[in-house]
């Protein structure tokens, strides 16, 4: 995965209709709305969101079988026994497992976002509203950190940390895969907002809260972040779509979420060497899960970054 | 040039210095008895000292750093946790083999994500450009393990066309070993080609709008002149620069293939290091991954000054 993806510029395949020049900020934003859920491409996003969130919330209450629990057949194929998507190795369903599985990749994702885009949007305020020597050093420190690929510095960072039960009713497995992977998205997200800052600090209203003599806590709170709130959007709605990658990556390489929680990364390192074998459906449908989920994120995340640069 | 040069040499300097402060700060998070987790629970005191004593992981942090980095600076990487092979060895061997996998994944990607790129943008709006646009968009999005098994059930599985495991271990000849790569080279293909080609795209949608395009295309200059000498000259710039960071990121993507297609490369073996917890092994392979980086974006930046005067003139 790449940190670039932020760098290149959204082009529309065909330019998008203008927006008409409005005074009022609030019609523009209900057009900006508008215009979202008009778009095809975010609706199906949404729905497939829906249909996950549905299984996430609905958890075993409406899974057919315990996704725990060994049915004594074990690997038997898709559509034998009662088992639409088939059986694991152990013997559990694989459909079972994948809407319980949503439960956790829909908890940690967002939640890692959150952590990464808080962190980061302090940061980014700070640099780019103070500049200077606290800039310059946290640049420093920021490019350091792109330098390695999020999976690599993920890897190592979950391989030596310990497991943290600090975010209640959360595996600490899982809740130490939320903390690493929202940490390491500080740099990136200072890095975007550092750059909205600087935009909108030589802008006039900052200097007039200047010499009003605001102190710079209120500058950058109540002036520059309501300025800002667009790419923060944006960019949340991109790091999610990142943690959902990130964090079923981690767990594929083993070092994310740990058994017994029904993880789609996970359960496809746990049988995609059986693939060889012939028992491909316990690696295909938890991929295509991931496929799903990721794909819509970014449909949503791409329609929504289309309608607020208009 | 000279000055941009070095002034851009220095800066590398200090992002490595900076580097390898984040990787020893990351591997020590937890401040964990090394010499215990080496010997066990079960193994006396005494020893789990003198491990310590002999790793020097009986010393305070900072020190640690400052005798990693003297002996890293001698090209000594210290030794495997779990199997006492010297790590430069374990690193040096499985890297030849990555970086094998990752040029053969570059010579594919690069020209046709960049075709592909001009191409869409010069049809902008076509049925090619969408289905470019979205298939680049699928392709990067996904996570290259995703990707990885798809094929595997696919191609190597269900069809047969490929093997399924890529390890260079046995003594088949070259053509036998580059089949054996095919798959793990089309997954690396398939995620990197979206960003460059995307790139592309964009960089010559940018170009054919400005004004220098309008003014070559109203002397009257041909349609193809007026693409070849003007558009692709300024579009191809930023490509550049994608093409340098995306070989530095294609190491991380190497992970989870090289996992999947059960490839011995360093991918695999940090994997390894990282659930059996061999940091030596671990925070050796990550920083060598961004020195890759680090020369591959060095080398763009000078390519990008050769050919583009501004950039090394510009801010002096």
């Amino acid at each position: 995965m790449g940190v670039i993806e932020d760098e290149i510029p959204a082009v529309p395949p065909l330019p998008g209709e203008k927006l008409a020049s409005s005074s009022e900020k609030k019609k523009a934003r209900n057009e900006k709305i508008r215009l979202f859920f008009k778009s095809p491409s975010a609706i199906i996003g949404m729905v497939i969101i829906g249909i996950w969130l549905i299984c996430a919330i609905g958890g075993t209450a409406i899974s057919p079988y315990d996704p725990l629990a060994p049915d004594g057949m074990s690997h038997s194929a898709p559509l034998v026994d009662g088992h639409i998507l088939g059986t694991d190795q152990l013997g559990r369903d694989v459909l079972s497992r994948i809407m319980v599985g949503a439960r956790d990749v829909l908890i940690a994702a967002p939640l890692a976002a959150v952590l990464g885009v808080a962190f980061g949007s302090l940061l980014g305020l700070l640099m780019g509203f103070y500049r200077g020597v606290l800039d310059d050093v946290l640049g420093r420190i920021i490019e350091a950190f792109l330098v390695l690929p999020l999976t690599l510095v993920g890897l190592l960072a979950l391989s030596a940390a310990p497991s943290w039960s600090i975010i209640p009713g959360v595996e600490p497995s899982t809740g130490t895969v939320i903390i690493v992977v929202g940490l390491l998205f500080t740099p990136i997200v200072a890095r975007t907002v550092r750059a909205a800052v600087l935009s909108e600090r030589e802008n006039d209203y900052v200097q007039a809260a200047k010499l009003r003599g605001e102190t710079g806590l209120y500058i950058m709170t109540r002036e520059i972040l309501p300025n800002v709130t667009s790419p923060i959007i944006v960019e949340f709605t991109v790091r999610i779509g990142y943690a959902i990658f990130a964090i079923a990556t981690l767990s594929f390489l083993g070092v994310g979420i740990q058994e017994p929680t029904p993880d789609w990364g996970l359960m496809i390192a746990q049988e995609y060497r059986l693939v060889i074998g012939g028992y491909w459906w316990t690696t295909v449908f938890p991929a295509i899960a991931i496929a799903s989920l990721v794909i819509a994120v970014n449909l949503i995340a791409d329609r929504l970054q289309e309608v607020m640069e208009l | 040039m000279l000055v941009f040069l070095i002034r851009r040499i220095a800066l590398a300097i200090v992002t490595l210095l900076l580097l390898t402060i984040i990787v020893f700060a990351l591997s020590n998070v937890l401040p964990g008895d090394v010499g215990r987790q080496i010997l066990g629970p079960f193994a006396p005191q005494e020893s789990v000292d003198e491990l310590n004593k002999r790793l020097g992981t009986d010393q305070p942090l900072y020190k640690q750093y400052i005798e990693q980095m003297k002996r890293y600076a001698q090209g000594d990487l210290g030794e495997s946790y779990k199997t006492r092979e010297s790590v430069t060895h374990v690193i040096g061997t499985t890297f030849l083999n990555s970086a094998k996998l990752a040029f053969l994944a570059l010579i594919f990607t690069v020209p046709l994500a960049i075709l592909a790129g001009v191409w869409a943008a010069l049809k902008r709006g076509s049925l090619f450009d969408r289905v470019m646009v979205t298939v680049s968009l699928a392709g990067s999005s996904l996570p290259e393990f995703v990707t990885a098994s798809f094929l595997l059930v696919v191609f190597a599985v269900q069809l047969a066309w490929f093997p399924t495991l890529a390890s260079t271990n046995d003594p088949s000849g070259p053509i036998d070993q580059l089949w054996r790569l095919a798959l793990p080279v089309f997954a690396l293909v398939i995620v990197y080609f979206g960003y460059i080609a995307r790139m592309a795209r964009a960089g010559v949608i940018t170009a054919m709008e400005a004004d220098y395009t309008r003014t070559a295309f109203m002397k009257g200059l041909p349609r193809g002149v007026v693409i070849r000498r003007h558009v692709l000259r300024n579009a191809l710039l930023p490509t550049i620069s994608v093409v340098a960071t995306q070989t530095g990121y294609l190491f991380g993507g190497l992970l989870a293939v090289e996992l999947i297609f059960n490839y011995n490369g360093l991918g695999r073996e940090l994997v390894r290091a990282a659930v059996s917890k061999d940091l030596p092994v671990l925070s050796a392979g990550v920083l060598l991954i961004g020195v890759v980086y680090m020369i591959a974006t060095l080398l763009g930046d000078i390519l990008i000054s050769i050919l583009n005067p501004r950039v090394r003139l510009g801010d002096q």
